[in-house]
């Protein structure tokens, strides 16, 4: 399993890609190059291009410019089925098996061995078994319904499912961040073996021990752009991998093309939001000193698997964020203040009297209001105008002998949604026609019309183009100015440290340290945080 | 233009302050923080827009009807069968577009109607009178549907499962009260409900107006209502907005009983009798009404009227076919293609509201 075209030839070489979606330039000149046989390591922040990166190169998305070169041959990838029958295949985060189906049927899902239509189930059994054998987990029945398997076995069953492609490039997503630490031993050793036969992979971890553990070379992503290539994973000091993550110094490693992109027009989105955020965190200091009483008091919190021991406060007035890494816990600590998660230990309270656990009905009585990271999904009711979706917490106060005084809630709608400058002022507007920050502008109405006093976001910012942002960060900061306490999950560490007053650290579901958000920059806690400490 | 915006759109007509409110998101530059109470009104133009494609097949069957039976279809009295006809399958859609535009599903609307009928005719309860035996079909109704909503909303089991499975039991428990035998309602009270008319009205048609009446207040002017929408829209929105979507569901499917319930005592005037086999396939009538009425299947979108209006397409087609002396099979095959034909253009509405 020699590269065929000799070992000058990259297995592939990705060049100057752009991807443009409404709104943001996700990649926005991506370089990257990749020998048959080796771990290349993907680095970079949230936001960075990675995620958009794989679904180009397996055919999910289409590049808008930029070459990909695959066996020293230009290719498109249309589709991921053409991606697969190049040989190339992506095992992501979320595993996209079918639950139901047994795993040799998942393995073999859409080229089954077929004899006069017919699947050949013997073959087809054989080759799974032979497929696990070759991974090192013979153990696994190939006539086992998929979702009984653990989340290590469902990985071992995706990535048996590529090489029955004959995939000569795996792509692997976070494929530690489902794993226990004993299986991600079992994993190196698997990644090891196929490396050996000729395999190449894409390793994508925040975890900076792995990718020292397992990595060859790294390529470091910053804003859609290539901020340097090919850097030995072993050798590579932390802080050299830092910098060319956060920017804050020019890339010493860094190869010609990527030196020069990023010396280019610095108006990229993060940078554009890093600055507005910066230009408001003046004011910031002020509101220090007007901290009010205690609202939210978490004790101990903990759910097995997810989070330990958490505990900290929120006053009135304070916005609180939680930094951490992509499978930390920070969204399930957040649901489960909120009650949508029932916490197995440790309780939570609002002015000092204590929430019922796992109950959403009791987090919205004692005054929480929650703007979920998936807003579409889980706040809003999208094909309902924006005055039935602001006043839906709120229902029984517009209501006067049983019946709805519309009148009433749309004034009220209008007022509160004009309060936070939704656009269109129309609160008749269905809500799916406003844009991502109008959005978030409508969930947020919600919850100030029902007078919340302590506002749980998710991600606000996700989905909402840059120019919003800055809006949407205003509006934060004044509500906690009218006295609310607002806790604020972000994968972006730059809006975390610039819309809060105070940052809890969270890694691998404890925190880890808590600092005035003046006192901390992007630098320090990623590496508080990659670290692991 | 914008002169047109700044007015008042109250005393224009239903289009005019329709236009008016379009040209405002245009230019976004009105200020609607005091909303006009005729604003908040439908105006003809949407109510028209909205039921358009029934309001058509509607007037397109009453033509075919005065057309081939000019002396019998267009009489008053052809016009209170009809609706006579529509009054009780009318009161069971009610429920069932609740149910429906909830997210769920209520497969066991006849069952429940056959199990009421025979309890409130049983000889026991006759022997109380009329009242007793309307509190004992309403009851039976509303109780067998807190059953459906505990199962569904508590047990966790899928409506189509739950109410499948009623279904099944609720009639089976109706044959087993009535031993397979016709209940005669001996209560004249009960029996006189379907001969009398008030006003050249019968009262099985008033029955149904308020039923329609009262569903409609229900859906569009209450936060019940409100919030039916809203669970069957996104449930999971609605949950973490601090609705309580369990008991609410449960309260959907005893609103669906207790209309099942209000059916059966219309049903035993009618045929003054209680029998397990009433309202049989009544389940399919509902839910194909409802659909063909716009509601949405998947929840979160419908209208009561909409169903009324297809619970009446389907009685003018039956009372086409008695008319012109047409065989069932037929009027089955032309029900069938209304329904693919409303699927459709309901298909087809969507596709262009989300592009």
């Amino acid at each position: 399993m020699v590269n065929p075209s000799g070992s000058d030839t990259p297995l592939l070489r990705l060049n100057k890609i752009v991807k443009v979606f409404p709104g943001v330039r996700a990649l926005d000149g991506v370089d990257l190059e990749v020998q048959a046989g080796e771990v290349h390591c993907l680095l970079g922040q949230n936001g960075a291009g990675k995620s958009t990166l794989i679904k180009v190169l397996s055919g999910a998305h289409q590049p808008d410019s930029g070459e990909i070169v695959w066996r020293g041959e230009h290719v498109t990838m249309p589709t991921p089925q053409a991606a697969m029958r190049r040989g190339i295949a992506a095992i992501y985060q979320e595993l996209d098996l079918v639950d139901g189906l047994s795993v040799a049927e998942n393995i073999y899902l859409g080229h089954e061995p077929r004899r006069l239509g017919f699947p050949r189930r013997g073959t087809m059994h054989d080759w799974t078994s032979a497929l696990l054998k070759r991974l090192g987990h013979p153990e696994i029945p190939p006539s086992r319904e998929v979702g009984e398997l653990s989340a290590a076995g469902k990985q071992i069953v995706s990535i048996a499912r590529a090489l029955s492609h004959d995939a000569q490039l795996l792509i692997m997503d976070e494929p530690s961040a489902v794993l226990a630490g004993n299986e991600v031993r079992n994993l190196f050793r698997l990644i090891r073996d196929l490396v050996r036969s000729g395999v190449a992979i894409i390793y994508i971890s925040h975890r900076l021990e792995e990718i020292r553990e397992i990595g060859d070379r790294i390529t470091v992503l910053k804003d859609g752009r290539t901020a340097a290539q090919n850097l030995p994973a072993r050798s590579t000091p932390t802080t050299e991998l830092i910098q060319l993550m956060t920017g804050r110094s020019v890339p010493t490693a860094a190869t010609g093309d990527a030196a020069e992109a990023s010396e280019a027009e610095p108006a990229t989105a993060s940078e554009a939001e890093f600055a507005a955020v910066d230009q408001q965190s003046a004011d910031q200091s002020a509101r220090h000193r007007q901290l009010g009483k205690e609202i939210l008091r978490v004790e101990n919190l903990t759910r097995f698997g997810e989070f330990t021991d958490v505990s900290f406060s929120v006053h009135e007035g304070e916005i609180v964020g939680i930094a951490g890494l992509v499978g930390a816990g920070r969204s399930e600590l957040l649901e489960t203040i909120y009650g949508r998660r029932r916490a197995d230990a440790g309780r939570v309270l609002v002015d000092g009297r204590p929430v019922r656990r796992g109950s959403v009905l009791a987090a919205v009585k004692a005054g929480m209001g929650f703007a979920p990271e998936e807003r579409k999904s889980q706040a809003l009711v999208l094909d309902q105008p924006v005055v039935h979706n602001v006043t839906l917490a709120t229902l029984p106060r517009f209501s006067s002998y049983g019946l709805l005084q519309r009148a009433h809630e749309h004034t009220a709608a209008a007022r509160v949604t004009a309060s936070l400058d939704v656009r269109p002022k129309d609160v008749r507007r269905v809500v799916s026609t406003l844009s991502g920050g109008n959005q978030q502008k409508v969930v947020l109405s919600r919850w100030l019309l029902g007078g919340s006093r302590l506002l749980l976001l998710d991600e606000p910012t996700r989905g909402v183009d840059v120019g919003a942002r800055a809006e949407l960060y205003a509006v934060i900061r004044r509500l906690a100015a009218e006295g609310a306490g607002v806790l604020l999950v972000s994968s972006e560490l730059p809006e975390v440290l610039g819309l809060a007053d105070r940052v809890l650290l969270l890694s691998r579901g404890r925190l880890v340290g808590e600092a005035r958000a003046d006192e901390l920059d992007v630098h320090d806690v990623l590496d508080r945080l990659m670290e692991g400490t | 233009m914008s002169n047109i915006v700044s007015q008042q759109p109250g005393e224009d007509s239903a289009w005019d302050s329709r236009n008016g409110s379009e040209l405002a998101d245009q230019t976004g530059r009105t200020t609607l923080v005091e909303v006009p109470r005729s604003a908040l009104r439908m105006s003809l133009g949407a109510f028209l827009r909205r039921h358009a494609g029934l309001l058509i097949v509607l007037a397109v069957l009453t033509i075919v009807g005065i057309v081939t039976s000019p002396e019998t279809f267009a009489t008053t009295s052809n016009l209170n069968t009809i609706l006579t006809n529509a009054s009780v399958i009318g009161v069971v859609t009610v429920g069932m577009t609740f149910v429906i535009i909830g997210g769920g599903i209520d497969l066991s609307v006849g069952a429940i109607m056959a199990l009421a009928s025979v309890w409130c005719t049983t000889l026991a309860t006759q022997s109380y009178g009329p009242g007793v035996m309307i509190m004992c079909a309403l009851l039976v109704g509303t109780g067998t549907g807190l059953v459906n909503g505990i199962l569904i909303a508590y047990g966790r089991v899928v409506p189509f499962i739950t109410t499948l499975a009623m279904m099944a039991s609720a009639r089976g428990l109706a044959e087993q009260i009535s031993g397979k035998q016709t209940q005669v309602s001996r209560v004249e009270f009960i029996n006189a409900i379907a001969r009398t008319d008030v006003l050249g009205v019968p009262v099985l048609v008033l029955m149904l107006a308020a039923v329609v009446a009262g569903g409609w207040l229900l859906l569009e002017r209450t936060t019940f209502g409100r919030r039916t929408v809203a669970i069957g829209g996104n449930a999971e929105a609605a949950r973490l907005a601090g609705i309580n979507v369990r008991l609410h569901t449960v309260l959907l499917y005893a609103l669906s009983g207790l209309c099942c319930g209000i059916a059966a005592i219309m049903i035993v005037s009618q045929t003054t009798a209680g029998s397990s086999t009433h309202g049989t396939l009544y389940e399919l009538d509902a839910i194909a009404a409802a659909i063909i009425g716009g509601t949405l299947l998947t929840g979160g979108r419908g209208t009561i009227i909409g169903s009324l209006l297809g619970v009446l397409v389907f009685t003018v087609i039956t009372n086409l076919f008695i008319h012109n002396n047409l065989p069932t099979e037929i009027q089955n095959i032309a029900k069938g293609a209304i329904i693919v034909g409303a699927a459709l253009t309901q298909v087809v509405r969507n596709r262009r509201s989300f592009t």
